[in-house]
């Protein structure tokens, strides 16, 4: 157990003109936490997502990464291939939608084993075996290997997606919405899977999700935006159980119950 | 044997944004520690804020004054003002709990919920599940139903599983928030027996018990929540 985190985010803002995406937001995050970004549709947290994740690049503030070597890198001064070599291999981005984060037109199979092959195995057989594995660990049939993700339902195109992301052993995971537009029935499958997968692969991740019923299943600490800003923030089920700012007071009581 | 838990000057109330902000007080100067070896118990009629004390401790509500000290690690940490990180190392290590109602989650087996937070605390899998089996099994819940999800149980059912849950650890401190509501005679008997036996390991315990019958056999203090209602200080 190391007393480092493994993400070292400080006064992170974006502007897109003078509207405002996410606004001077820090946390550490350490191995093996799941932390929620929560907050309506327009609060910041896609924005926040995507800049952590190197796909945008913030107007201010900074990011540093633990990398396998315990070094700290300030993300946003490495190099574009530096990052994309770090998306690849260390990290795993599923987006809400399969379809952003897969390649349609090759199999299943392929899908999974093009990530191996970017951290360098070229062995067909080791690739394969791999892939096969990591379809059953997300349940998928493995006679459905060589079908291309077209022919997947939703919730297992998304169940591909984190066999795909999962695959290189990343350490760190960002998620989108992951179970957005999915039956409650697939949902909850998939929650399980995911909640599995991430403790025993020790993964930490950020999960954006409007869902607090996903947010409290899959994180430990939680965060609330709005309007670009944190309002809350701390443990999950005491920020859920215990809600402090008013915005929070509004999320949560506006849950329906079943 | 050092104290475990110290509670001093501890407050907590509500402030209801979406009603105008009105200011609900909960408890104010809540002070008393609990010892190893004993089971303290909260009294105290309903709305006394028993509950709520007891998940200030486990850190599941923000404290508004005061301090929680709890003995962790061969160190002492102030609970009321501990990170995210540090609260989850604490419930890992330190301090169980035994909530009323068990939060189910899709698809786990029973036995599987029972034995997580040994697997969390790195027990084998297997090993957790032996445990698991044992303690269910004192419970007298059928073990046709061990491999089913708890979602569908009875509320007997599903509050033996969470005890199995609280109980399968061996964290010193353990909290209990009324772990014999909904149980029958026989197993509020088996309730007693694990509590003496917690007792015996040395385990501090806290717990709010309706049940008087329960409550006369395990109780070693009460401590009356009724003396830190928030309108008292005052006086």
């Amino acid at each position: 157990m190391t007393d480092e985190p493994l993400l070292r985010v400080s006064a992170l803002s974006k502007f897109y003109g003078s509207r405002v995406g996410c606004d001077n937001v820090s946390f550490d995050l350490w191995p093996g936490e799941v932390l929620a970004v929560v907050g309506e549709s327009g609060s910041g947290k896609t924005t926040l997502l995507n800049c952590l994740s190197t796909r945008l690049l913030p107007s201010s503030g900074t990011a540093s990464y633990r990398m396998r070597d315990g070094q700290f890198r300030e993300l946003y001064r490495m190099s574009e291939a530096e990052r994309r070599f770090l998306m690849r291999t260390d990290w795993g981005f599923v987006h809400q939608n399969p379809a952003d984060g897969l390649r349609m037109t090759v199999s299943a199979g392929a899908n999974v084993g093009e990530r191996l092959m970017a951290v360098g195995d070229r062995h067909y057989g080791k690739i394969r075996a791999t892939a096969v594995d990591w379809l059953s660990r997300v349940e998928i049939e493995q006679d459905r290997i060589d079908d291309e993700p077209r022919a997947f339902s939703g919730g297992m195109r998304q169940r591909l997606q984190i066999a795909r992301n999962l695959v290189t052993g990343p350490r760190l995971v960002f998620m989108d919405e992951p179970t957005g537009g999915l039956d409650v029935s697939v949902q909850a499958r998939l929650l399980d899977l995911l909640r599995g997968l991430v403790t025993d692969l020790g993964l930490a991740a950020i999960v954006v999700t409007h869902d607090l019923a996903v947010a409290r299943l899959l994180s430990q600490r939680m965060m609330v935006m709005k309007d670009g800003r944190v309002v809350e923030s701390g443990l999950t089920d005491r920020v859920l159980d215990d809600p402090r700012a008013p915005y929070t007071q509004l999320l949560v009581s506006s849950i329906l119950q079943v | 044997m050092p104290t475990p838990l110290v509670v001093s000057d501890v407050a907590k109330s509500f402030t209801m944004h979406l009603r105008d902000g009105i200011k609900l007080p909960v408890v104010a100067g809540v002070s008393f520690s609990i010892k190893a070896s004993e089971c303290t118990v909260l009294g105290g009629p309903s709305g006394a804020g028993k509950s709520s004390i007891l998940k200030m401790l486990y850190g599941n509500y923000a404290v508004d004054e005061g301090q929680i000290i709890v003995r962790h690690e061969d160190g002492l940490i102030d609970l009321a003002n501990a990170s995210p990180r540090t609260v989850l190392a604490v419930r890992r290590q330190t301090i169980g709990y035994v909530s009323q109602f068990l939060r189910t989650v899709p698809r786990v087996s029973a036995l599987d919920v029972v034995a997580e937070p040994l697997v969390e605390r790195g027990e084998e899998r297997e090993v957790a599940r032996g445990k698991a089996r044992a303690l269910l099994s004192q419970l007298n819940l059928p073990e046709r139903l061990w491999a089913l999800p708890p979602a569908t149980f009875s509320g007997g059912e599903q509050q033996r599983v969470n005890i199995a849950r609280g109980f399968i650890t061996e964290h010193p401190i353990l909290l209990l928030d009324e772990p014999t509501a909904s149980l029958d005679a026989a197993n509020r008997d088996v309730v007693i027996e694990l509590i003496a036996a917690k007792k015996a390991a040395g385990v501090a315990l806290l717990g709010i018990f309706h049940d008087h019958d329960v409550r006369e056999a395990v109780a070693d203090r009460i401590i009356d929540v009724t003396a830190f209602a928030p309108g008292k200080l005052a006086a």
